[in-house]
């Protein structure tokens, strides 16, 4: 290597004149060859564990199997025709549509509010930024746990709230209609700080000159929150709105430690039954079929980014 | 979002170079921040946020201490009567905690070393290196952060499988060391490093790889200190993988113990579990603490990425 890089300022020179001198071409075999040794091993390790997944889990999906048979036995698209004439499989896109929407929707809701709050630079401000951040950083399983404890109804946290309005504390995690509000509690709780800071950034970017123009035309601070700010971050909101709902379509460990998609399948959405049908109940080509269709959903929605993201949204 | 990856929340919050030119602005804009109530508004709300994130915290930390005395009665005992370290060392008991911590510390610091290392070679050849085709190639890369991970688990099994990987610490890391977005975010930190260092460093006869070790890596620290605490806290947490590729109690990692706690006798017993679920989390909290700043830049970047 040392050898080709010492013919350097020959090179400058020549690659003027012929741009294929054999010692060129020598050279750049070389960085080829080096190309493929650096590169290689990463874009191999993807090709096996992100695209070959992708296709082979749609032929997985026209086939029955239950891990142990030699081979998956082909059956076309009955897997797909059973799952969606199957009340219960209807009965997990519901849930995961109401997981999807409310934890999205509130997530931005709250997050756009928090980062308005920040943004007024209060004494203290850095420190409740860090500890609204800090559930993102932390297992989604132990944040599970606490909540599990916060939940109790007779020794947790939340009974606080409820005895203060001169009420019990329902069993929140074995009772089928308060599970699915537990878990989307928590998975808001976890996630609403990322949206803070992710619009924090976006509003301390903002162009100052609009804002102080609008308040000395004599808008109130809220007539500039709705009016100027809000419509500024559209591209922002874009952008949280595609990832938290991919985000939100996969959500699984909060699932898996407080509820197991229980009681009664109220907390089953779509990962949850990928998880359940496949590793669980070795329902292979169930499991893929739901795996293909979570995968279709979720290429629109990323279509439907490069669409506006182009477009840039502004209103 | 390139734009959004660059900005600091320490700056944001804090904003000192913009503040401190121009202090009669300050002043101004304080003046028409709209007077006292509004800023007492906010400090409540402030306290209010602080309060809903940091009791979930107080409440994990003091019942792992707590005696069972304290823990189950009513009005809830906001300050434990006596400190007790009875709840961890029955953790210990109930689960090989022991081997919970060196599997997520073996799986953690192998797999982020190796998803490091593997970007930091990808990122340089996409940066410096010649191939045919290569802006497809890494558009074929990049397309990998669009792959929804939650698919991919099925198959990945099944592969692992077939390479007889299963229940082991290889299994346990393989799949989740292919690097997309450090790759990307790498790639596009050398090629903004200043070309005249690289020219200068051939004509004195540098190869490729006393390039990448002597210029590109010490002029790229705190991208690849980013890279490397995402992945640190994407392997640390990883839950549904090691849930699946395992199948032995002794090769759980730290966040699957935690379940098999529970399943063994935690919805009974609060203390015991709480101090399982903060050994899970201290490690985690420490490092965001002591690296908020990379990890946040990162992280609102890696959005995107769906920890790839």
């Amino acid at each position: 290597m040392t050898l080709a890089a010492s013919k350097a300022p020959d090179r400058v020179a020549t690659s003027a004149v012929t741009r294929s001198s054999p010692a060129m071409r020598a050279r750049r075999r070389r960085g080829h060859a080096l190309f493929a040794l650096f590169a290689f091993p990463n874009l191999l390790l993807i090709a096996v564990f992100a695209y070959w997944p992708i296709i082979q889990n749609m032929y997985l999906s026209l086939t029955s199997w239950d891990f142990i048979s030699p081979e998956p036995f082909f059956v076309g698209w009955a897997n797909y025709s059973a799952l969606l004439s199957s009340e219960s499989f209807l009965a997990v896109l519901r849930t995961t549509v109401v997981w999807v929407v409310v934890v999205v929707g509130i997530s931005l809701v709250l997050g756009v509010l928090l980062a308005a709050l920040f943004s007024m630079k209060l004494r203290g401000t850095t420190a409740v930024t860090g500890m609204v951040f800090a559930p993102h950083v932390i297992s989604g399983a132990a944040i599970g746990a606490v909540w599990l404890f916060i939940f109790d109804p007779n020794y947790g946290l939340a009974r606080i709230v409820f005895n203060a309005f001169g009420l019990d504390s329902p069993s929140w995690t074995t009772d089928a209609h308060w599970a699915l509000i537990a878990l989307l509690i928590v998975s808001i709780w976890k996630g609403v700080g990322f949206v803070a800071i992710v619009y924090l950034a976006a509003m301390q970017g903002l162009p100052s000159e609009v804002l102080e123009a609008a308040r000395l035309d004599g808008a109130t601070g809220f007539e500039v929150f709705t009016r100027i700010i809000l419509p500024l971050l559209s591209p922002t909101t874009f952008f949280l709105v595609i990832t938290q709902t991919i985000a939100a379509f996969q959500a699984f460990d909060l699932i898996a430690v407080m509820t197991g998609g229980g009681p009664a399948s109220s907390t089953t959405t779509l990962s949850w039954f990928i998880y359940d049908q496949a590793f669980q109940r070795s329902n292979v080509g169930y499991s893929a079929a739901a795996g293909t269709i979570m995968f279709v959903v979720l290429m629109i929605i990323t279509a439907l980014q490069f669409r506006f993201v182009e477009k840039k949204v502004h209103y | 979002m390139a734009a959004m990856t660059n900005v600091l929340p320490a700056e944001a919050t804090q904003a000192p170079g913009e503040e401190a030119a121009g202090s009669p602005r300050r002043a101004a804009r304080r003046q028409r921040r709209g007077g006292l109530s509004r800023r007492w508004w906010g400090y409540l709300l402030l306290i209010a946020a602080g309060l809903a994130f940091i009791l979930p915290l107080y409440v994990l930390v003091t019942t792992a201490f707590k005696s069972n005395a304290d823990i189950y009665t009513w009005p809830m005992k906001w300050l434990p009567s006596e400190l007790t370290w009875d709840n961890l060392v029955q953790a210990w008991e109930l689960a090989p905690f022991g081997a919970f911590i060196t599997n997520s510390v073996v799986v953690t610091a192998v797999g982020a070393t190796v998803k490091v290392v593997l970007a930091v070679f990808t990122a340089y050849a996409f940066a410096f290196l010649p191939f045919p085709r290569k802006n497809l190639l890494f558009l074929v890369m990049l397309g990998a952060l669009m792959v929804p991970g939650h698919v991919t688990l099925l198959v990945n099994y099944i592969t692992i499988g077939n390479m007889g990987l299963i229940n082991t610490y290889a299994g346990l890391i393989l799949p989740g060391v292919a690097s997309a977005f450090g790759t990307f975010l790498l790639r596009q930190h050398f090629l903004s490093l200043p070309s005249e260092v690289f020219e200068a460093a051939e004509v004195d006869g540098a190869g490729h790889l006393r390039k990448l070790f002597s210029f590109a890596l010490p002029m790229s620290i705190p991208a690849i200190a980013t890279v490397g605490l995402i992945a640190v806290i994407d392997e640390w947490n990883s839950f549904v993988w090691p849930l699946i590729i395992t199948n032995s109690v002794n090769m759980r990692t730290l966040p699957i113990g935690l379940m098999y706690l529970k399943a063994n006798d935690g919805l009974t017993s609060w203390g015991v579990l709480m101090s399982g679920t903060l050994i899970v989390v201290l490690p985690m909290l420490l490092v965001f603490l002591f690296a908020q700043r990379f990890i946040v830049t990162g992280l609102t970047g890696a959005a995107a990425g769906n920890g790839r």
